[in-house]
């Protein structure tokens, strides 16, 4: 067994720093707070030159998943949700009643992108999903944000024919999951062999989110206006 | 051991090998059993480390006079801990993908044993040049046993190398070899063939009788 390298003489070692007397308090204090002031500018530095590209990034995943959970849409707009219905969100951002609208090529509404987000076998699992009010159907489904084991309930992304499960589902009465190869109804949901948990746990936030979102939406969301108005 | 070129190529070496931070001094466990479930995220948690080690150790050895010895350990801290938050926000900005994999491992890499300890044992007591030597190798050495780690696991895992299929469709992947339970086996086995092959190393020296004025050189 080799010895760690610690504990061998070093013989590349200087003089150890001479000890000259016991330094005072105020040097030891002065030091820490150089120290600190030092790495809290660096701190500020890097998050400053970062921050554009990460807050572009976030924003254009999102756009990319909502793109992807409305099959047909060429346009986005943010919605938010208000006890008297929706509006167009003009803030930047996002909260808790975020929700986004799609837009196919002539301006018409396709349908709703909606989040949602629950626990799963190891931590949240965010969810974004397209849901088309006029047919009451799913259409796509996109995870944001998941922690599930690798290899096995990573295949809630990874496996695509999971994924296709979400392609055109129907919500009523609601969406469940049962045994692979087992689907034979438009609310059925083939189960992931080895990843039943994480697979229910999908099903389950999707019906929640419906739950919580799908009774307040208008069926034609909001006419998009005029050509010319800023995005 | 005067201070030749030769000397400061092998402070280099040593931690790449004979000295390696994993195999033979057992450091940076957490790291090392948690990210390497695929090639890609070991990488990054090898270079990320590599960066944070790297640069530490030149500020250390650069300020080792100024520090006074009583509050060394905070001020290393502050050092590594300001060389993570600067490598998390990197990586979250130009590989958002990679960062979202590797998650909180990130930020631990302010707890990992092996870079604080570098910064005690090596680079607080050295020249720049040795600490930046020194630190390369053991960063070196580290990246290369979490790429040795996280390549056998993905291959037999997978099926896969750096994501790109070796065994075509037909393959049944090993899966309990990306969770927790194949980090232990394969980081055992490997550890038991490094050992081995040192054993030999060893054995064939005593051979040729050489009494070492080192050990294992």
């Amino acid at each position: 067994m080799t010895e760690p390298a610690d504990q061998r003489p070093n013989s590349t070692n200087e003089a150890p720093p001479p000890v000259v007397m016991e330094p005072s308090s105020i040097r030891l204090i002065s030091t820490l707070a150089i120290a600190g002031l030092v790495s809290g500018i660096a701190i500020v530095a890097i998050y400053e030159a970062t921050l554009q590209t990460i807050t572009e990034n976030k924003a254009r995943e999102l756009r990319e998943a909502v793109f992807k959970v409305l099959p047909g849409v060429s346009k986005m707009k943010k919605f938010q949700l208000e006890e008297n219905g929706i509006r167009f969100r003009a803030e930047e951002g996002k909260d808790e009643n975020t929700i986004y609208g799609g837009y196919n090529q002539q301006g018409e509404f396709v349908g709703y992108a909606l989040p949602s987000a629950g626990p799963g076998f190891q931590d949240t699992i965010g969810i974004l999903y397209g849901y088309i009010p006029e047919s009451r159907k799913v259409v796509g489904m996109e995870i944001l944000e998941s922690r599930e084991t690798p290899g096995l309930g990573d295949k809630i992304y990874k496996d695509l024919s999971f994924v296709s499960n979400f392609d055109n589902l129907s919500i009523d009465p609601e969406i469940v999951t049962i045994k692979k190869g087992m689907k034979s109804a438009a609310n059925e949901v083939d189960a992931i062999t080895g990843a039943t948990i994480s697979s229910k746990a999908v099903v389950r936030i999707i019906n929640e989110g419906n739950e919580r979102w799908i009774n307040q939406l208008p069926t034609y969301g909001i006419p998009l206006p005029e050509e010319g108005s800023p995005e | 051991m005067a201070k030749t070129p030769e000397s400061v190529y092998q402070e280099m070496l040593k931690g790449i090998w004979r000295d390696n931070p994993v195999f033979v001094q057992v450091l940076g466990m957490c790291p090392m059993l948690a990210v390497t479930n695929s090639a890609v995220n070991a990488l990054a948690m090898g270079l990320a480390t590599f960066f944070v080690l790297v640069g530490s150790s030149l500020l250390v050895s650069m300020m080792r006079k100024w520090i006074p010895k009583q509050v060394r350990i905070s001020s290393y801290i502050i050092i590594i801990a300001t060389f993570v938050t600067i490598i998390d926000y990197t990586l979250l900005a130009l590989f958002p993908k990679i960062h979202k994999e590797l998650g909180a491992f990130i930020p631990l890499i302010t707890a990992n044993c092996l870079i604080l300890g570098r910064q005690e044992a090596f680079a607080s007591r050295n020249s720049v040049r040795f600490a930046v030597m020194d630190a390369v190798g053991m960063a070196g050495g580290f990246l290369f046993a979490l790429l040795a780690l996280g390549g056998v696991r993905e291959i037999l895992g997978e099926g896969a190398l750096f994501g790109v299929s070796l065994f075509g469709p037909n393959f049944e992947p090993w899966i309990i070899m990306i969770l927790p339970p194949g980090g232990f086996l394969t980081l055992g086995l490997i550890l038991l063939f490094f050992n081995w092959v040192t054993e030999k190393h060893k054995e064939a020296q005593m051979r040729l009788l050489q009494p070492a004025e080192e050990r294992s050189s």
